[in-house]
């Protein structure tokens, strides 16, 4: 068995407040997933006795109902489950692209490193606001656009990082070993480089996910992000922030799922990072 | 017969914003089939830098000039294509420290069958397999269990065992050792030494061995060249250097080694002053300011390394040691 990760797995299970975040973490997440099998009510189904109704345990909507007498727990897992998929799909985007374009600009390095930094830094200079609502504007809205542009921004960090972590061991004696015993620049990258640094970008990864999930819910927040009657945690954030002084639920429990789940998407990758961060004993 | 690595008039230079710093000035030797030669001298010599600028290991700042022939083609400057086919399986290097130069993250048995993949084209079971008699020919236990083992979970000693059985998977024609015992505690040392002479005798490379311990090379090696400065400056049969070092640097070196027999010593002798800094510009012999022997001579012109008499042992002083 590999013995690095059983190392981390038991450094991991010895924090009590990252397995309990991974718990937490993890109810949320089948929650989104299986919670509308358990739950009578559809998340678009428009229940006209009760509109606007206060959360109550004994009567059909546990959270109560939006303006249009939706059920808002249905509402609000179908947007956990939005966020969260785009929140993954963006992080698996832009974790594949960054680890390549870091790992080569930082690996051959000299010239080829400086034209693709130079090209991160453009992009990054971009501001990413403009460049969504322009994409949006000249692709129609949709959600495969929405993961792509997010995942399309995200990865600029990733490379960074990458890069970095590849400087740190391209001058190790093992890498001058590896090109000693005749292994090309490609078999250096993927055998020797990546499996090295893979700890530290993990670790971002999984700090990313959350920062992506806010990030399409400010988005959706705005407007463009999930439209009608999709919804997600942003849009009905958004949606219940106009009803705040009549009916705050609406704007409180989606509020506390995004909440609760970021925090503890925080601290498992934190304490993911204490877990894989101990460098070669 | 033809040597099978032939370095002729080697130099290798750093350039720095300001200066350029010469490693390395004009050297040449020989390695022939299945011989053992060592290259002792102090750090900053240029000893590793030599056999790097032959891998084609020098870092990017470094230029080198002078010619380095394996098996006969030209191996100097030439593209990573073509070190590739030769690196790693005909010619092989083993590293000072065995701690770091395992990849960290790769299991041994996968660093090890990866050689013979690359090179020979062998499937990976059968690398596999390889591997594992590798590791009972270089007396590593429980070879089966270290296959499937990282390098950290392994000690110094061991380590340098693998480094060692990966060197000769291909069955290289030259192994060149970097100071393969310098990170390992004496018994270890020993131990490694031992080994690399074992496996000379069974496969039968040529073995380079660098060091700055004329004790470690002494029951090694067949030659020994002691660098100074960048420069050669005394090359003889090992039996020929102890018994009658020519050169006072070499005389000097090996005053320094503590004796067992003999008078005890109040203080170890030590060499008084510094070796030359690399960007220094030398006119005359390099070790002239340290020489109790030297004279006007010596400061103002360099001397080569001339052929002696019986053409083995090789000599550059002006007032070289009598016999």
């Amino acid at each position: 068995m590999n013995s690095l990760v059983v190392d981390a797995a038991r450094r991991l299970r010895s924090n009590p407040g990252a397995v309990c975040a991974m718990f937490v973490a993890a109810g949320m997440v089948a929650l989104a997933l299986l919670g509308p099998g358990f739950n009578p009510n559809g998340s678009e189904t428009l229940d006209w006795l009760h509109v606007a109704s206060q959360p109550a345990l004994q009567s059909a909507h546990w959270f109560g109902t939006d303006r249009l007498g939706r059920d808002l727990f249905a509402r609000t897992l179908e947007g956990t489950r939005v966020s969260l998929a785009v929140g993954v799909v963006a992080s698996a985007v832009s974790l594949s692209v960054g680890i390549s374009y870091g790992a080569v600009a930082g690996y051959v390095g000299g010239r080829t490193d400086h034209v693709m930094m130079r090209i991160i830094e453009i992009l990054s200079g971009l501001p990413l606001i403009f460049f969504v609502i322009f994409l949006t504007v000249i692709f129609g809205r949709s959600e495969s656009l929405l993961f792509l542009s997010i995942g399309a921004v995200g990865w600029l960090t990733m490379a960074r990082i990458v890069r970095g972590q590849t400087l740190s061991i391209r001058r190790r004696e093992f890498i001058e070993a590896a090109v000693a015993s005749g292994a090309g620049t490609a078999r250096i990258i993927v055998r020797h480089v990546i499996p090295n640094i893979i700890g530290p970008v993990i670790v971002y990864a999984t700090l990313t996910v959350p920062q992506i999930i806010m990030f399409e819910s400010f988005l959706s927040f705005l407007g463009l992000g999930i439209q009608e009657p999709h919804a997600s945690l942003g849009t009905l954030i958004a949606e219940g922030a106009g009803e705040m002084e009549a009916a705050p639920w609406i704007l409180l429990v989606p509020g506390g799922f995004l909440a609760v789940l970021l925090l503890a998407l925080n601290i498992f990758g934190d304490g993911l990072r204490d877990a894989l961060d101990v460098k070669e004993r | 017969m033809a040597p099978i690595l032939s370095i002729d008039d080697l130099s290798v230079s750093f350039s720095q914003p300001k200066r350029s710093l010469f490693a390395v000035r004009q050297v040449s030797l020989d390695v022939a089939a299945r011989e053992c030669v060592a290259i002792v001298g102090e750090s900053g010599s240029g000893k590793t830098q030599v056999f790097m600028a032959a891998m084609g290991l020098l870092a990017g700042n470094a230029a080198a000039a002078g010619s380095v022939r394996f098996e006969g083609g030209e191996i100097l400057g030439a593209g990573p294509r073509q070190l590739n086919g030769i690196r790693g399986s005909k010619l092989t290097m083993i590293f000072q420290d065995p701690m770091t130069s395992l990849t960290p993250h790769l299991k041994i048995g996968t660093q090890l069958a990866e050689v013979l993949v690359c090179h020979a084209g062998a499937s990976w079971s059968e690398a596999r397999l390889a591997a594992r008699r590798m590791l009972e020919r270089v007396r590593v236990p429980e070879p089966e269990r270290r296959l499937s083992q990282y390098p950290h979970e392994l000690s110094g000693g061991l380590r340098q065992r693998v480094m060692i059985g990966m060197s000769l998977l291909c069955g290289p024609q030259l192994v060149i050792a970097d100071e393969p015992t310098t990170a390992l505690d004496v018994t270890v040392q020993a131990q490694i030494m031992d080994l690399l002479r074992a496996m000379r005798e069974e496969v039968g490379m040529a073995l380079v061995l660098i060091s700055h311990d004329l004790g470690v090379v002494a029951g090694l090696a067949d030659r020994i060249l002691v660098m100074y400065a960048g420069r050669i400056v005394e090359s003889a049969g090992s039996a020929e250097l102890f018994r009658r070092a020519r050169h006072p640097y070499t005389a000097a070196l090996l005053n320094c080694i503590p004796s067992l027999s003999g008078p005890r010593l109040e203080r170890l002798p030590t060499l008084p002053g510094q070796p030359p800094r690399p960007e220094d510009v030398l006119d005359g012999c390099a070790f002239a300011p340290r020489c109790p022997r030297a004279a006007e001579r010596c400061r103002v012109e360099r001397p080569l390394l001339t052929n002696e008499n019986d053409g083995a042992s090789r000599v550059a002083c002006h007032f070289p040691l009598s016999p």
